[in-house]
């Protein structure tokens, strides 16, 4: 009998031990990249670094200014577009389809986010940058290009947690305004969307994540400049493409400045992930 | 009378947003496979890559995607479910919880090619693994586990109370609940969220290239280097060395993670029948 | 009691379901085998041979995306008639390369730029395996068709800015080049004069501003394949005359035999690096890679052999 009560409890603090593995992982994480980038945040100096206009790593000039600015466009816009299609479709999905086309279309949105990301940069560099090129003028790779394929990529993600969130709305809530007389578009959009917020918001939180750390996609269709753009136009240069691109030559305190670049993304997320804590539970538990 | 206007311009962009949607994943499939599927063949598919020897098939890269996702998989499912269990059915509201709670959703949020340093520099220099499947799964593992723990947790919080309190009245105790009543009734919820990590796991690039290495061999071991299809295609696609097999590649890549979707939605269907008893 | 049965079920089924899958993957395993093209026989032996043969030696080569391809090739051919060897051959680019020869993780690194900066203190030794040349490109409706050095720097360094002055259509020039640190680049830079010295530094002239910066050979091909205004400047190797045209520089044209007689001017070194003097185990590779089998490969491959 005791043997079983012992087993108990060790079978317990192995969940346990696997639940704070996510949190040991974070602090692993954390604890390489501080190591790697924040000497050299040191030896170029935060304010010149983080507000520097000019990225010049062979002259040792490091100035991220205008790769932060091409990082919060292109994830603003792509979640302005992408969460507008992504919520639509979730929406049609969960309160307008029949179970039986909901059903077919579901695998489609997951095939969606099953494509790799080179694939949605070929496809962006090879049919979107040109068709920019001729129809608005400019390069082509340009923050326009960045916002549509991103918008793409992070849609399925959108749409299929906000899916899922707005699933978890109780029938009663939708079942009492519509015998209140509400239409049906109506109670979806006063009454479900909004009982379905947290997911929702929870939803928006990963596409954010997912189009501020996109690379593989981003760094074939932006356009590279390290410049702030004044247009949709110009080409954009966001912190992951730095990052890919200039990884494999780079050498010295320029390789040290792209780890450097990598711990100010990941300030970003655990900022992103802290405010939106802070929205949704008020100031309760933090 | 406007509100019959608002009315069908609300039906009109709920239709067009998810048509639209369609219509892009269409585009995509219908681009990569008109110039990919030509290339394609049996040998092509049943060749390793020795382009030396004239050998230029992707044999060795189907395997070593499937070794890698295999291992992912066989270390981050359980670690994530239990993980799960630990959140959904044993822990008590605490600030050590909302800090738990606040890493994994960090986790979920970093970017792939920040894993990919991340796990060079830990599991692939300082560990000394050296570019190995082992490497590149821990690495993985890491990445897919915020999403398995989180899907896994909603799916345990809606089986109902009363399956737990019925258990528990019989006489059961709570691991036996938990593994005979609890976790068969969460098994659909939870190969969805496999299903997703699968299609990350293949299409990953950065975080696989750092950590896995680009060595195109069928691995024997785990100590051992693989080179996956992303990884292939993105050498494929960046040298431009050869566009129709870049794109034979892609192809490839896409109907492997449409099969295991299928394969997966298949068994939790046939699952989901067992339970609900029809 | 009636949903302990139902779960007994389902633990049954689970255990069916795992046989399924593992008959499948078995399944798989036995079908790759056995359904093999015919008429390669040859060919595929050597591919069992690859995959099975424990190899005693084991080499780590380490370094540029740009030399793995021909690497590959060349030890394909190397281990095919030395099976007691096997080259894993990582490609993380050619900085890590550099870094993993000199921490003792690999025994040969592979690089496409000249060693820099503290690398030149590493004691390493660099044997160049072959050269690559760099063909200036624009898009195939472009009608100029021959620039002479100064004209190509004067475009890059943006001081003309509209293809009218070379007789082409009055439109603005689009330079698409490569990133900071890049060997194509710097070859390229060095070639055409397009740095200029500050405080005993090296400073790139290219007008960066101006430009679309892309990651890789490829990308600069469709970059230049999709805008008729476009000019940049892509490795031989993997030049893609149907999409991009290569530009004649001083009247020559952009060829391997022309590298080789030195009338065409830009390329860059493949390097590979050992740690001092290669071992006794490395030797041989660089031997076999320099000989004349392992040079017909290079020049097979669209590259410049050395000899």
């Amino acid at each position: 009998m005791k043997l079983k009560k012992y087993m108990t409890l060790g079978v317990e603090k192995f969940f346990w031990l696997c639940a704070i593995l996510s949190l040991l992982a974070l602090l692993l994480i954390l604890g390489f990249l501080l190591k790697e980038g924040l000497p050299p945040l040191f030896s170029i100096g935060f304010k010149s670094f983080l507000l520097g206009q000019r990225w010049k790593p062979l002259e040792e000039t490091f100035g991220i200014f205008p790769m932060i600015v091409a990082t919060v466009t292109a994830t603003a816009g792509a979640i302005l577009l992408g969460g507008f299609i992504g919520l639509f479709t979730a929406l049609f999905l969960a309160e307008v389809a029949s179970p039986k086309a909901a059903r077919l279309i579901r695998p489609l949105i997951q095939l969606l986010a099953g494509i790799p990301s080179v694939v949605f940069g070929f496809f962006g560099l090879v049919l979107i940058v040109p068709w920019i090129a001729n129809r608005f003028g400019g390069p082509g790779n340009s923050l326009l290009a960045t916002i549509l394929i991103l918008s793409v990529m992070i849609l399925p993600t959108l749409a299929s947690i906000s899916e899922t969130a707005l699933r978890a709305v109780p029938q009663e809530y939708r079942e009492g305004s519509l015998a209140l007389g509400a239409s049906p578009m109506e109670t979806l959009f006063k009454v479900t969307l909004p009982a379905a917020k947290n997911g929702i918001i929870a939803a928006f939180v990963l596409g954010i994540g997912r189009a501020v750390g996109e690379t593989m996609a981003v760094v074939l269709v932006c356009g590279n400049r390290p410049q702030i753009p004044q247009s949709l136009l110009d080409p954009i240069r966001p912190m992951t493409s730095t990052i890919a691109m200039e990884m494999s030559y780079s050498s010295g305190l320029h390789q040290e400045a792209l780890f450097a670049i990598g711990v100010i993304l990941l300030i970003f997320i655990v900022a992103l992930n802290l405010s939106v804590n802070y929205i949704l539970r008020g100031n309760k538990d933090l | 009378m406007k509100r019959k206007v608002t009315e069908i311009i609300l039906r009109f962009l709920l239709w067009s947003c998810t048509l639209l949607t369609i219509a892009i994943l269409f585009l995509i499939l219908g681009y990569v496979f008109f110039q990919g599927l030509p290339h394609i063949n049996l040998r092509f598919l049943t060749t390793s890559y020795a382009p030396g020897l004239g050998l230029e098939g992707v044999w060795s890269m189907i395997i070593g995607t499937l070794a890698l996702m295999g291992l992912t998989l066989l270390v981050s499912v359980p670690a994530g479910i239990f993980a799960a269990i630990y959140l959904s059915e044993y822990a008590k509201p605490s600030r050590f919880l909302s800090l738990l709670r606040f890493s994994i959703e960090c986790l979920a949020g970093i970017p792939s090619i920040l894993y990919g340093l991340f796990g060079f520099t830990f599991f692939v220099v300082f560990l000394k693994l050296q570019f190995s499947l082992l490497s590149g799964a821990l690495t993985l593992a890491i990445m897919i586990l915020p999403l398995l723990i989180r899907t896994t947790e909603e799916t345990l919080q809606s089986v109902p109370d009363s399956f737990r309190e019925g258990s528990l009245a019989l006489g059961a105790n709570r691991l036996v609940t938990l593994f005979r009543i609890v976790l068969p009734s969460a098994i659909p919820g939870i190969l969805t969220a496999v299903i997703l990590s699968m299609g990350r796991i293949i299409g990953e690039t950065a975080a696989v290239y750092y950590t896995a290495g680009t060595v195109p061999q069928v691995p024997l071991s785990t100590a051992e280097s693989t080179r996956t299809l992303a990884v292939h295609l993105y050498f494929l696609a960046k040298e431009g060395l050869d566009q129709g097999q870049a794109f034979a590649a892609a192809a490839i890549l896409i109907l492997l993670i449409a099969a295991l979707n299928l394969a997966a939605q298949g068994t939790a269907n046939y699952f989901n029948r067992r339970l609900t008893g029809k | 009691m009636k949903t302990y049965g139902k779960t007994q079920v389902l633990s049954s089924s689970i255990k069916r379901l795992s046989l399924l899958g593992l008959a499948a993957i078995m399944l798989m395993g036995t079908l790759g085998c056995s359904k093999t093209a015919p008429g390669d026989s040859a060919a595929l032996q050597q591919q069992t041979a690859k995959e099975t043969a424990a190899a005693q030696t084991i080499l780590q080569v380490n370094g540029s995306t740009s030399v793995e391809k021909l690497m590959t090739m060349l030890s394909d051919r190397y281990t095919a008639k030395n099976p007691g060897v096997s080259l894993q051959i990582q490609a993380p680019g050619s900085s890590a390369g550099i870094k993993a020869v000199h921490d003792g993780n690999a025994q040969i690194g592979m690089s496409s730029r000249e060693l820099k900066g503290d690398e030149l203190t590493w004691g390493l030794k660099e044997t160049v395996i072959a050269y690559d040349g760099i063909a200036v490109v624009v898009h195939p409706s472009n009608p100029v068709k021959d620039l002479t050095t100064e004209q190509v720097n004067a475009i890059f360094s943006g001081k003309i800015t509209n293809w009218k002055e070379f007789g082409g259509a009055d439109q603005e020039i689009l330079l698409v080049i490569r990133e900071a640190g890049s060997g194509t680049r710097d070859a390229f830079e060095e070639i055409v004069k397009l740095f200029e010295e500050k405080d005993g530094k090296k400073v790139s002239t290219i007008a960066e501003d101006r430009a679309i910066i892309a990651d890789s050979t490829n990308a600069i091909t469709q970059n230049v394949s999709g805008k008729e205004s476009a000019i940049g400047y892509v490795s031989l190797g993997s030049l893609n005359t149907s999409s991009t045209i290569p530009l004649k520089l001083n009247g020559v044209e952009c060829t391997a035999d022309n590298i080789k007689n030195k009338s065409y001017a830009i390329s860059r070194p493949f390097l590979l690096l050992t740690q001092g003097t290669p071992s006794a185990e490395v030797q041989p590779v660089l031997d076999y890679i320099l000989s004349a089998d392992g040079q017909a490969l290079v020049t097979e491959e669209k590259f410049i052999p050395v000899q």
